[in-house]
């Protein structure tokens, strides 16, 4: 252990993830020493004695034979009957106990993912992604794991509604065409999100033909018009055309989140993976520049990051076009950025032909200079692909602001409203609430009462997408069909067939999408087929193509951003969580309990700021030891009231380094309605975070999500808690500190010395009989086979983008239950595995990030089997750590030994499985308690127990997937495939999830499998995350490179906490 | 004796068991038809009609292969009957005339290859009937339970015992009174603290162990014998009849539930049984004499079934029938994996389910009774390749270190293999 202290002293810590690992601070130390944040509750401790507590020994002895003898009795008595009920006539389809997948489409708001739910036993548990989508390729994102959730939640619409009182389909249907009859002739409106899905798009067609004058109109939360209209005028196409990231080798983002919330997030990180992922014998890769305001997900991936003012947006954009154009960054201030900028530029104009640039801005001038800039890399043909359109947000903002004001004046006869919720999303809502009272017949299709079914006198809820039948074209060309996997829970139905009845067509959507589809695949076979499939896609790949631009406009787009009006002291942006987006998430208790990826926090929003904000807002020097700690130990933060054009709002405030130093930034998706589900509010009966939607204004055509100007000022408001992950799991022996739990290096050094990482393990390890003796020489304990199967995992933290799609699977796939603010708050989180979030760099402001997931290492040597007294947890000999909770007595003796810190306890019974009801109230949240409804229970995964009260749990490498897996290969009496010519028979949960194959699992001691070839192919970069500490880890990371020029002082060598 | 008696009869059953085995597979090599193999197809396709030895629906079709005067008109028969009945084959018109009441067999055409009927038509013509007197499996049959007189031999030499030390305290009274010694007074056997002593041990052992068994045995359930909402049978189905485990539990070779069957299934072969007309009388575990054909009208009952109308299946009500095999929820059981993977027949588990009427929990179902079947049954080492991976137990046994290997070696005893 001499050599683990040594290291310590001689190595700074170069990566930190929280303010007291980068001082070192005394809080921080102490945390380390502890394994619980919270004071045990062991009563009596001060004063008295063990006997003057509540409960003494002899209460204690009474309540033990109580408990015993009523044990004994209990179990003693006749044994109850359970009855066993078969179908009376099976699905010949369907056999209980075995799942089945059906291939169907997640659509919300214009967002598509082809996906498989897995049905058990006639409920879908569980959404996997469809690798025969050539968009996805079995990618998905949080949001898409989370939607199975939304199927079973209890604040669904149960029936249709007039004026809140029930009422029958039939009834709404009669009444509302009587209605649509008497309206007089005025123009219906049909008020949708981007809707991509071409029979509903011909359905709609249907509707408004019937009723002349009537307009559809699409309405984004968070539009693209922008782009929409830039592209008009460039390209005289309304449209979106396809990126391809994957034929990028230099990516420029200005603002656009396309990893975590831009457009189409699965698809661009599977495409930017592409090039991220590295052949060591060749190491070449992709190069990102990223130019933003607050830190967002995709910023943090960037190989180099630089922060601008929301509105400097544009003068980036010109300053960047100029640079390319080689007239130089003009314009810009700021010197690092306008290095930044060049820099950029020139490696753009470098790689004409490979080069693109996204902008996030709804700006139509900014957009109209990133297509000139575009257009002067050659992007057109090759990085953007104007061949295929991407159909994901078409809504113009314009065309919506144009309604409410038709609303308002009273020239709207009726209104039906799906998926948009422009009574929360959009800026001016009492505009909306106003114009919609105008209208004599408002109809919602929402599954739920949100802020816009309230206003509306009809709710006439649809089916969820798990219930539907449908088809999205995400691309044009590009078609994934949708399937019921389920019968209709509730009396609802799905919104086109509302439609195609009030219309008067005398068939339902079903046939309606038959008619369409047995056309256009020649009959009943060809639909099967496709319908199996779940996706259609062109015969043949169409080939890339660009499009005419016309740069007319563009002197016009640069005079109107150089005249746009200049930033104030401090500049506020809105921008959209990865889980939460524009409000979709916030109904979803396993998306309001993801982490943020940056923040790490839960069930809130804040507003961020940057360090160097932080010493004259709240008087915080994160550099300061005393200081730090007082912001960073304690979940309650020092809220600020941010005042702008009348509005105001006032929220706790967070630090997050990577924020431009003028620049606070608030999510948007907070501030909802309660009644739409317990997971929109507290245990106080409040809203979850606020509303922050109001600070939008509406630019020319588009919204803009920014304010130049606001006033930002400390708050007298208590304090308030704002719970975060992260920050308390790490703990320290007194061996040492934790160290060289990640890696990371640029890829100059890489390419230079590739084997830096190799020889630092030898080095290392050399004293106890080298890397390969190692893990028999390391230790005093016995060393044991592996006879058949050893289990393994591979982590490329290359290509990990920190998306969170992984935290959620697993919280789907292994019945994780959701704990509710005031336990995470308590740092009772549950999660299996979590993304770790690791700073670098001297920059405060802004440092390097890096992600690490993190979940049960299924060490070999493992520190946590050895302490537990029960033998609760212990070792297979395929390598997994299994944890028993039958046997746990819940000493947590394993938590505190786990060097890792990825065990979990149940501190209170959050699942209901004890079913003693006093165990849970007033120990757990309300969502917590909603998700132990019997309506909720049903997307529990029948193969994993729920755990109860008092017992440990961690992640099992999804045994019951590994279980299934072998039995498969075993019953076709062949061995298993564990991704060999890319075959599987199991994919663990994380692993199906990724969008970009981070992750590999398989048979580590079969020569072909995929987990040892990636082992093979990558030993440079392979490193077992605290090696040093001979807990043999059966799962290994491949350490991140960053594609940077510079030989990066503090990226060389660099070792982290 | 009885011991020797019952491993020969193992020994003779294993014999013709293997020697079928080995000549179905020799026949087949040679032959048009691979006999195993039209086992399993016979199974899944013939047995709902059909037993060997018996008429159920169809003629018993041991034989068969001999009764056809024309093989080639079989092999069409059984692929594709209505082709044969078309042709106007003597022989094929006899049995249709014979088994009209009972329906038209199944047409296969389409679903049986020509190469699946040449199986089914080796696997009838190897079948050899069971050799009278052996049963197929005899698991846990006690073998002579010699408990009751061992218990009364140490009963026997305990008085003996008492006996002679109150003979030997009254002669050793008697032997010191003559001598004139002066002798305590002699303490009655009740009063004596040795003997109080002795019976306090004896209580409390005998106590403790019934207490221990009496605890370990709470909640589990076995000879549970439940009364069930139909007088069902397993006797005369699977015994008398034949039919196949797995026609009515389909889910055991999918799946981890070895499923009820659904009414559906029962109404397969009960459209046309319509009352019950077997050879034994059936009671029930009372004692009670049961009418098999009211038990077939129950059936019909929650079937919505009226003899002699076209039945329609929607009108079926599930049956509740009382559950008799419970796992705790936190054990993961798959009958696909012992069934198919580990090839482990019913009996072993559910007892002589042939010979039950009404079934009973014929294991304990214990965690005990599961680790020691894992520790000693054999895994299917060399047949699967599955197990191709464990290269260092292939070598073992190539160099015959290791004659088998069996479930523990592959980690079957192993806590998350069932606890996840």
């Amino acid at each position: 252990m001499s050599l683990l202290a040594d290291r310590v002293n001689m190595e700074q810590n170069k990566h930190w993830q929280s303010f007291g690992e980068l001082n070192n601070s005394d809080a921080f130390q102490k945390a380390g020493k502890d394994e619980f944040k919270e004071d045990l509750p062991f009563e009596g401790k001060e004063g008295g004695g063990f006997f003057k507590t509540p409960t003494p020994r002899r209460d204690f002895l009474k309540y033990l034979g109580f408990s015993t003898a009523a044990a004994a009795i209990a179990a003693g008595c006749e044994i109850p009957v359970r009855k066993s009920i078969p179908f009376a006539n099976k699905p010949e389809d369907i056999v209980p106990g075995v799942a089945d997948y059906y291939a169907t489409t997640y659509v919300q708001d214009g967002d598509v993912v082809s996906v498989l739910a897995k049905v058990r036993d006639g409920r879908p548990i569980k959404i996997e992604g469809n690798e025969l989508s050539p968009i996805t390729g079995g990618g998905t994102s949080a949001r898409v794991q989370a939607s199975v959730l939304d199927l079973y939640d209890s604040a669904r619409l149960r029936f249709p509604t007039m004026g809140g009182k029930e009422l029958t389909l039939e009834a709404a249907d009669k009444s509302i065409a009587a209605e649509l009859a008497g309206i007089g002739g005025a123009p219906v409106v049909i008020l949708t999100s981007t809707i991509n899905s071409p029979t509903t798009l011909q359905a709609i067609s249907q509707f408004l033909a019937k009723y002349p004058g009537s307009r559809h109109v699409q309405y984004d939360a968070v539009s693209h018009t922008g782009m929409i209209l830039a592209n008009e005028a460039s390209y005289g196409k309304r449209a979106i055309p396809s990126y391809r990231f994957d034929n990028a080798k230099v990516v420029v983002g200005i603002g656009a989140d396309f990893l975590g919330t831009w457009l189409s997030p699965v698809e661009f990180a599977r495409q930017y993976s592409k090039n991220k992922k590295i052949d060591e014998k060749n190491p070449t890769m992709s190069r990102h520049f990223h130019f933003e305001t607050v830190a967002s997900l995709t910023g943090s991936n960037a190989d180099e990051r630089y922060l601008h003012r929301p509105s400097e947006t544009g003068a980036v954009a010109v300053a960047l076009m100029n640079a390319v154009n080689g007239q130089g960054a003009t314009g810009i201030s700021d010197p690092k950025l306008k290095a930044g900028i060049e820099k950029a530029a020139k490696e753009l104009a470098a790689n004409k032909g490979a080069a693109l640039v996204v902008c996030g801005s709804n700006d139509v001038n900014v957009q109209v200079v990133v297509n000139a800039i575009n257009d002067a890399l050659q992007a057109g043909g090759k990085t953007i692909d104007w061949s295929v359109t991407s159909n994901y947000k078409q809504g113009v903002d314009a065309d919506f602001a144009k309604l409410v004001q038709d609303m308002n004046a009273g020239a709207v006869g009726a209104v039906l409203i799906h998926g948009a919720n422009p009574a929360y999303t959009w800026f001016d809502a009492a505009k909306v609430a106003s114009g919609l009272s105008k209208v004599k017949l408002t109809v919602s299709f929402s599954p739920r009462i949100d802020e816009t079914a309230k206003l509306c006198k009809y709710v006439v809820p649809d089916n969820h997408y798990l219930e539907s039948w449908g088809d999205a074209e995400p691309k044009s060309g590009y078609i994934s069909l949708m399937q019921p996997t389920i019968n209709p829970l509730f009396k609802t139905r799905q919104w086109q067939s509302s439609l195609l009845k009030w219309s008067g067509a005398a068939t339902d959507y079903l046939s309606f999408l038959k008619t369409y589809w047995f056309a256009k695949l020649g009959g009943e076979t060809g639909w099967d087929k496709a319908l199996q499939d779940g996706v259609i896609n062109p015969a043949t790949e169409p080939a890339t193509a660009g499009a005419t631009f016309n740069g007319g406009g563009v002197p016009a787009a640069v005079s109107a951003i150089n005249g746009s009006k200049k930033g104030g002291t401090t500049e506020l942006v809105l921008y959209q969580k990865v889980a939460i987006g524009a409000g979709q998430g916030a109904i979803n208790p396993w998306l309001q309990e993801m982490p943020d990826p940056l923040s790490k926090a839960t069930w809130d929003n804040y507003v961020v700021i940057s360090p160097t904000m932080a010493k004259s807002l709240i008087g915080v020097d994160v550099t300061n030891n005393g200081q730090a700690d007082d912001y960073e130990v304690n979940p309650p933060k020092r809220q600020v009231t941010v005042k702008f054009n009348g509005q105001s709002v006032t929220l706790p405030a967070l630090i997050i380094p990577g924020t431009q130093i003028n620049t606070i930034g608030i999510a948007v998706g907070y501030g909802r309605n309660k009644e739409i589900g317990l997971a929109a509010q507290t245990d106080e009966g409040d809203a979850v975070g606020k509303n922050v939607f109001p600070f939008a204004s509406l630019n020319g055509n588009g919204v803009q999500f920014f304010c130049e100007n606001v006033d930002v000022s400390l708050s007298d408001d208590p304090k308030y808690v704002i719970a975060q992950e992260q920050t308390h799991s790490s703990y320290d022996t007194p061996q040492g500190k934790r160290v060289e739990v990640m890696k990371e290096l640029t890829l100059n050094d890489f390419k230079k010395s590739p084997d830096d990482i190799l020889k630092d393990r030898e080095h290392e390890l050399a004293p106890y009989g080298g890397l390969e003796k190692f893990e028999k020489q390391g230790t005093i304990y016995g060393y044991y086979d592996k006879p058949g199967i050893h289990w393994g995992m591979s982590v490329d933290l290359n290509t990990c983008v920190g998306c969170g799609a992984c935290v959620v699977a697993c919280n789907a796939e292994n019945n994780i239950p959701v704990v509710g603010k005031r336990e995470v708050s308590r740092f009772h989180d549950m999660h299996w595995i979590r993304i770790d979030r690791y700073y670098s760099g001297d920059d405060i402001d802004n440092p390097t990030v890096v992600f690490q997931p993190l979940m049960c290492q299924h060490c070999d040597n493992a520190p946590c089997e050895n302490v537990c007294p029960v033998s609760a947890t212990n070792h297979s000999s395929e390598g997994a750590n299994q944890m028993i909770y039958n046997r746990c007595i819940g000493t947590k003796y394993c938590a505190n030994n786990c060097p890792f810190k990825v065990r979990r306890f149940n501190w209170a019974d959050y699942t209901g499985a004890d079913s003693f009801p006093h165990n849970q109230v007033g120990h757990i949240s309300e969502v917590t308690l909603g998700m132990n409804d019997d309506l909720t229970r049903m997307v529990l995964n029948p193969d994993v127990t729920v755990r109860s009260r008092g017992v440990m749990e961690k992640c099992s490498f999804c045994a019951q997937r590994l279980q299934e897996g072998k039995l498969k290969a075993k019953k076709e009496n062949r061995p298993l495939k564990s991704g060999e010519n890319n075959e599987w028979d199991l994919k663990v949960a994380c692993q199906q999830a990724c969008p970009t194959n981070a992750i590999v699992f398989g048979n580590a001691n079969d020569k072909n499998s995929a987990i040892s070839q990636m082992r093979q192919s990558n030993p440079y970069r392979l490193f077992h995350s605290l090696e040093q500490l001979h807990v043999l880890p059966n799962v290994n990371y491949l350490a991140k490179v960053r594609n940077r020029d510079e030989e990066d002082a503090t990226m060389e060598e660099s070792k982290g906490a | 004796m009885t011991h020797f008696r019952s491993i020969a009869a193992k020994l003779t059953f294993g014999l013709v068991f293997t020697f079928l085995f080995l000549f179905s597979g020799h026949l087949c090599a040679q032959g048009t038809g691979n006999a195993a193999n039209g086992k399993t197809l016979f199974q899944a396709n013939c047995t709902s009609c059909h037993a060997m030895e018996k008429e159920i629906l169809g003629p018993a079709l041991m034989g068969a292969v001999e009764r056809w005067p024309d093989k080639k008109m079989l092999h069409n028969w059984i692929q594709h009957n209505p082709g044969v009945i078309a042709a106007k084959y003597p022989y094929a018109m006899g049995v249709v005339e014979k088994y009209k009441s009972k329906g038209a067999m199944t047409d296969f055409n389409g679903t049986l290859k020509s190469q699946d009927v040449d199986d089914i038509i080796a696997y009838i013509g190897s079948y050899v009937p069971p050799v009278a007197g052996t049963n197929p499996v005899q698991p846990g049959q006690p073998e002579g339970d010699n408990t009751l007189l061992f218990g009364i031999l140490t009963l026997v030499l305990a008085i003996i015992t008492f006996v002679l030390l109150q003979v030997n305290a009254n002669l050793k009274k008697l032997a010191d009174d003559k001598s004139g010694v002066p002798a305590e007074e002699p303490v009655s056997f009740w009063k004596n603290k040795a003997y109080i002593a002795f019976g306090t041990v004896i209580i409390f052992l005998v106590g403790g162990y019934y207490t221990v068994m009496g605890a370990i045995g709470l909640g589990r359930t076995q000879h549970f014998q439940p009364k069930q909402p139909i007088f069902y049978s397993h006797k005369v189905h699977a015994g008398v009849n034949q039919v196949n485990c797995m026609y009515c539990h389909i889910g055991t070779y999918q799946g981890k539930q070895a499923t009820i069957p659904s009414v559906n299934i029962c109404m397969n072969c009960h459209m046309a049984i319509k009352e019950y007309n077997g050879t034994a009388k059936l009671y029930t575990a009372e004692g009670e004499e049961v009418n098999g054909t009211a038990e077939i009208q129950k059936l019909y009952s929650y079937a919505g079934y009226t003899a002699g109308q076209t039945w329609d299946a929607t009108k079926a009500k599930p049956i509740e029938w009382v559950r008799i095999h419970n796992l705790p929820d936190h054990v993961y059981f798959n009958h696909s994996q012992h069934v198919v993977a580990g090839k482990v027949q019913c009996q072993t588990c559910h007892g002589e389910i042939t010979k039950m009427d009404e079934v009973y929990q014929f294991a304990p179902l214990s965690m005990g009774w599961c680790i020691n079947c894992h520790r000693t049954t054999k895994v299917h080492f060399t047949d699967n390749s599955f197990y191709s991976i464990y290269e260092k137990f292939q070598d073992k046994i190539k160099n015959h270190a290791m004659d088998s290997v069996t479930v523990e070696n592959i980690g079957g005893t192993e806590c998350q293999k069932c606890h996840y």
